[in-house]
């Protein structure tokens, strides 16, 4: 999408960003060099490792394989727009408990897949959250901690969503199924 | 005062990894800095006749490197002397550096190379070790006498292993930026295990004096051995262009170029002969060892030595004859890799075991309760374990916890049945692995660390350990917080600077928590003396504490306890011979695999891993149990998906598209324990954990396969054609039984 600046218009983590570079720049790029988010990581530049992901319009892709100009007009989350090392977001904070980040390079990337499904109401179903994970790949931790803390994140914002309604029956959790991945999920 | 040693304690560097801010090399933004690419060699072997720059290249905007621009020495110091850091007139492997180019745009960098011919004189490669008569090194150990073991032996049982290259593949490929500084000092930040082997390796390339060298380590994404000795290599060739450019320059890998031209585990072929007691006692275990180590020496001695003293398994057997080597091919060279050496003798150990439990007709179970180290136990080395030896109680505590008696009998009757989809199996592994260095090499190493306070009253750990991702930070404040009897909080852990920490040796081997974690442990327990004598105790609050600080440092901004390694009473080892006492301490493990083998496709679908460890007292076994798993898991992928392809010594999958690891959905739950056989020396009684994860689950998963299939696959990964090629040469099924 090219406005009348002849520049890309891009909202990342809820900021209006314009890049003039040319448009078929990987995402990536444009946010570890252009935007300084070097959260975002790179392991393979091939789309298998998912380090790279973020969120484009709330679903996670590797953004080493989306050009720019694919992401214009839609909004982009990635791992500096949850909390801050003094304040973490709920999915952090679990991650943090149960072991989910060790070296804490797919960290990144593999927080931004998990937000994706803890917050469009993902289950705590561990083979779910397994499936929903298979495009990360992470070679230090077995993938076993990470799943503990996907289960334990879903669990805390379930408590607090259902503090929050503040009804005097126990509110019901809305479950939804998690959109589908717009990538191929490997074996 | 609340312990916290034995707590999970949060990890210290935590939060910053998660919210993005910690920073890898690749994140730093350097004003100026270049990006340097690397030029190869495309042929395996061969005279370099001469380099030549295309004519018609805007060469000026370019930097460019080659041997000649070195100004001291060109050489990789590591064990031998023998690895150029850029060839110069000839090359010993594919994919071996010859130039390098740099410029700002990375893009264009890369085009460069396009540019450069490169005329070979080709000579003829060894590309398998079976034809290589370059020996690197070579071991014999004996104890007892083998002839006479398999003369006395009931039966006696043969079997050949045979295990390929496996690729650490850490999510960070390897990278460094250098500069020098206006006084000469040339800087090195890279990702890295070691700091100070690549401090050791600039001295001599650069013709520098140590104190002109810094190295500082950044945050580091996985390493598995891949960033032990490699970092020597790309950090040399960063700043010999940083120092040909007068800019700062840094070298990213990307993933083909790491897979292709970076370390990995030695590939091996292992031979057992083993003579066995009717009553299932070992009396003889005679083994060869073959191991494969590319061009050049690297760690292979180390990697082989290692190797070697874990041949036997964790058994006591009379009479043992190992012999090895390890030897020069023309492929890029291999190097450390979790467990180093061990996990190819121990999957060779294992899976023989469970050949002789079934000639013999016992179970897994009973022949290694039959022959298993217990305190008191000897070693093929002449090594009496005196505590500390917690193999039996892991292996019980393994059968147990994962039905293992149960499972088999219920899969017998699975198995005997022809209208299911698959054949189900459970096997088990036993083993053990040395922490620390062997032999002598700690005394060699005389690592130091410090516990430092500050005038401010900060208690900082100094020590060049770096964490990527194991938990050193962590478990080195929790280790310094429990022998001041202070807070965790109050603790931090430096990032290893070369110009700031001490040598604590390089992070590898399963040291850091037992041996450079005594030493933190020593240093902070002066550091509490200190306390004692100026304070009358130790301070309860942060406040008390500045005004002690305020009085212990003086003048001075910081004041530093040192601890400096000392063998412990009693060990001793002999180069020569090769006897002695080759670890302080051993860790164990016991591993249970459970899986499925579809009759159809060969598919093996992994169901549940019981692993059972003794490492002693776990100091955080939230951190520990990381270690576990995730190891496991590397394990499971070396053991039944990594298939390394090679084609005249160039890996042909070098992609995580081809070269394939394992995901979540590959990766079955696990169940973790501890045993507890704390080691009196180790801190709290802690021993080495990081890479005894790698050594059991192949054999297990091969055991269970077994089990299963009634097929012995005795070389690693275990395809599904891997299998039917099996299947087919087995010529009616179970009929030979």
């Amino acid at each position: 999408m090219r406005r009348r600046t002849g520049l890309l218009e891009l909202r990342v983590n809820g900021k209006p960003v314009r890049f003039g570079g040319p448009p078929f720049t990987r995402l990536l790029d444009v946010l570890r060099e252009e935007l300084g988010l070097t959260g975002t990581k790179e392991g393979c530049g091939e789309g298998e490792c998912g380090a790279c992901s973020v969120l484009l319009d709330g679903r996670p892709v590797n953004s080493c394989l989306i050009p720019v100009c694919q992401a214009a007009g839609r909004r982009i989350e990635t791992v500096e727009s949850l909390g801050t090392p003094a304040s973490l977001n709920v999915l952090q904070q679990a991650f943090l408990n149960q072991g989910g980040a060790q070296c804490g390079i797919c960290t990144p990337g593999m927080l931004m897949t998990a937000w994706a499904y803890v917050r469009g109401g993902g289950s705590s179903d561990p083979a779910a959250i397994r499936r929903e994970l298979a495009g990360n790949l992470c070679r230090c931790t077995g993938y076993q901690h990470i799943v503990n803390s996907v289960i334990s994140a879903v669990r805390s914002r379930r408590r607090s969503l259902a503090k929050k309604r503040s009804a005097p029956k126990r509110a019901p959790v809305r479950r939804r199924r998690p959109a589908a991945r717009p990538r191929a999920r490997r074996r | 005062m609340a312990h916290v040693v034995g707590t999970s304690a949060r990890r210290k560097e935590g939060p910053e990894k998660l919210a993005g801010h910690a920073r890898y090399v690749d994140d730093y933004r350097i004003p100026g800095c270049l990006h340097g690419v690397t030029l190869r060699s495309s042929i395996a072997r061969g005279r370099i006749r001469r380099l030549v720059q295309d004519p018609g290249f805007a060469w000026d905007e370019f930097v460019v490197a080659t041997a000649a621009d070195i100004p001291g020495q060109n050489v990789v110091s590591l064990i031998e002397q023998d690895q150029p850091l850029l060839a110069a007139s000839e090359v010993r492997h594919a994919l071996e550096p010859i130039a390098l180019v740099a410029h700002a745009d990375r893009a264009r960098a890369y085009e460069a190379l396009a540019h450069i011919q490169v005329e070979y004189e080709p000579l003829e490669a060894v590309l398998l070790p079976e034809q290589s008569e370059q020996v690197f090194e070579s071991f014999l150990i004996e104890r007892g006498d083998v002839a006479a073991g398999l003369a006395e032996a009931d039966l006696v049982v043969e079997g050949e292993y045979s295990l390929p290259h496996q690729e650490q593949a850490y999510i960070e490929n390897n990278g460094a930026a250098c500069w020098f500084e206006a006084d000469g000092t040339l800087v090195v930040l890279a990702s890295m295990q070691c700091p100070y082997y690549v401090h050791k390796a600039m001295k001599p390339i650069f013709d520098l004096p140590g104190h002109k060298v810094r190295v500082i380590q950044a945050v580091t994404g996985g390493g598995f051995g891949g960033k032990e000795e490699y970092p020597n290599l790309i950090a040399g060739h960063a700043a010999l262009l940083a120092r040909k450019a007068g800019r700062p320059v840094k070298i990213i890998y990307d993933r083909h170029e790491d897979m292709l031209a970076t370390t990995k585990r030695h590939p091996a072929r292992i031979h057992h002969r083993t003579g066995v007691k009717r009553d299932g006692r070992l009396v003889a275990q005679d083994i060869e060892i073959l191991m494969d180590g590319g061009a050049y020496v690297t760690l292979s001695p180390v990697v082989l030595s290692r190797g070697t003293l874990h041949a036997t398994g964790p058994y006591d057997c009379p009479n043992v004859r190992i012999r090895s080597r390890v030897v020069a091919t023309n492929t890029p060279p291999n190097g450390a890799f979790r467990g180093f050496g061990a996990p190819q003798t121990l999957f060779a150990a294992e899976l023989h075991m469970e050949r002789v439990a079934e000639a013999i007709g016992l179970d897994s179970v009973a022949i290694r309760r039959k022959n298993v180290l217990r305190v008191g136990g000897v070693l093929a080395v002449g090594q009496v374990l005196h505590e500390s030896v917690g193999a039996e109680a892991a292996l019980q505590r393994c059968v147990k916890l994962s039905h293992f008696k149960d499972k088999r009998r219920e899969y017998a009757r699975w198995n005997w049945r022809n209208d299911l989809p698959t054949w189900r199996g459970i096997g088990l592994a036993l083993v053990h692995h040395g922490s620390g260095f062997t032999g002598s090499g700690e005394v060699y190493l005389a690592s130091k660390a410090t516990v430092a306070l500050t005038r401010a009253g900060e208690i900082r750990v100094l020590s060049a350990s770096t964490e990527f991702g194991q938990g050193t930070n962590t478990m080195f404040a929790q280790l310094a917080a429990d022998s001041l009897g202070v807070p965790f909080e109050w603790i931090s852990v430096e990032t290893p600077d070369t110009s700031r920490v001490p040598d604590s040796g390089p992070t590898v081997a399963s040291r850091t928590c037992m041996v450079v974690g005594r030493l933190v442990r020593s240093a902070a327990l002066k550091l509490r003396n200190a306390l004692l004598r100026e304070h009358g105790h130790v301070p309860h609050t942060l406040r008390r504490l500045r005004k002690a600080a305020l009085k212990l440092c003086g003048d001075d901004l910081e004041r530093h306890f040192e601890a400096q390694y000392e063998r412990p009473a009693g060990m001793q080892w002999d180069d020569e011979t090769y006897r002695g006492d080759a670890y302080e301490a051993y860790s164990y493990a016991a591993v249970a695999v459970d899986l499925e083998v579809d009759k159809a496709t060969w598919e093996v679908k992994l169901a549940h891993v019981t692993s059972v460890q003794d490492i002693g007292t776990p100091i955080n076994p939230l951190l520990a149990e990381g270690q576990v798993v995730g190891g496991t898991a590397q394990a499971l992928g070396y053991a039944l998906l990594e298939a390394p392809v090679y084609k005249e010594g160039v890996m042909l999958n070098a992609q995580l598209t081809n070269y394939i690891i394992p995901t979540a959905l590959d990766t079955p739950e696990m169940e973790i324990a501890f045993v507890e056989a704390p080691y009196s020396n180790g801190p709290f009684g802690a021993k080495g954990v990081g890479e005894l994860p790698m050594d059991a689950p192949p054999p297990a998963v091969a055991a269970a396969i077994h089990n299963a299939t009634g097929l012995w696959i005795t070389e690693l990964p275990i395809l599904p054609e891997r299998l039917a090629a099996a299947d087919r040469r087995r010529q009616t099924p179970r009929a030979r039984r």
